[in-house]
């Protein structure tokens, strides 16, 4: 199955890029989505994950075509 | 129930106007408003400007659900929430959350669950300048 992955702010910054597809030929979870695009980078601590731009967990399992999002803290509003 | 993400200067009180306008009068008794503005300063360092990264498709779906779930949750006329993104300079509104009610005590209840929703939750990060150069609020202790 083929899945977007897309990263965010910090997270774009380390990677070095901020969208890539990755393909998956078994069951797999968003943790390993993460180990397939990023070429088994370390998962800075505090790490969010969406799936499909929903708020999701690492032991998620994902399915053909989701969109697949890692991000750091969110930052929005003010003080 | 509007939600919008500005990427430009937005004028809170115009946008509240606007939704005033299409209210049916006499109807709500109460408008709560809350409107956050950037500050020069973060954490003891001057701040210059800053750039607020967004998640667009999430972050649109998600100020609509919170849109939702205050008009669930409260008896509301109406309610509004106004978010930048992109650059921003000090005494830019960064954000405007509101709510419509017939009586004052929906109105503030659900203009505040609507911010810290937002805040705990919605897909923005800030980027600021300070005098040593870029940093992510994110990764600042005590930000």
């Amino acid at each position: 199955m083929q899945l977007k992955v897309k990263f965010f702010a910090s997270l774009s910054e380390q990677i070095g890029f901020t969208d890539t597809t990755v393909d998956v030929d078994k069951p797999a979870t968003v943790s390993d989505v993460w180990n397939l695009a990023t070429g088994g980078q370390t998962m800075p601590v505090n790490t969010l994950c969406a799936i499909n731009m929903a708020y999701a967990r690492l032991d998620d399992s994902i399915s053909n075509g989701d969109e697949i999002a890692f991000f750091p803290p969110v930052t929005g509003g003010n003080a | 129930m509007t939600a919008l993400l500005r990427g430009g200067v937005f004028d809170p009180w115009q946008e509240l106007a606007r939704i005033e306008a299409g209210l049916v009068k006499g109807k709500h008794g109460a408008c709560a408003s809350f409107v956050g503005t950037m500050r020069d300063f973060n954490v003891g360092d001057n701040v210059h400007s800053m750039s607020l990264e967004h998640y667009p498709e999430m972050t649109q779906q998600f100020l609509d659900n919170i849109c939702t779930q205050a008009a669930r949750r409260w008896n509301l006329i109406d309610c509004l929430i106004v978010h930048r993104y992109g650059e921003i300079n000090p005494g830019d509104p960064i954000v405007l959350t509101a709510a419509w009610s017939a009586h004052r005590a929906d109105a503030f209840d659900a203009c505040r669950f609507l911010i810290e929703e937002l805040k705990a939750r919605a897909p923005f990060w800030k980027k600021e300048l300070t005098d040593s150069g870029e940093r992510w609020v994110h990764d600042t202790p005590g930000k």
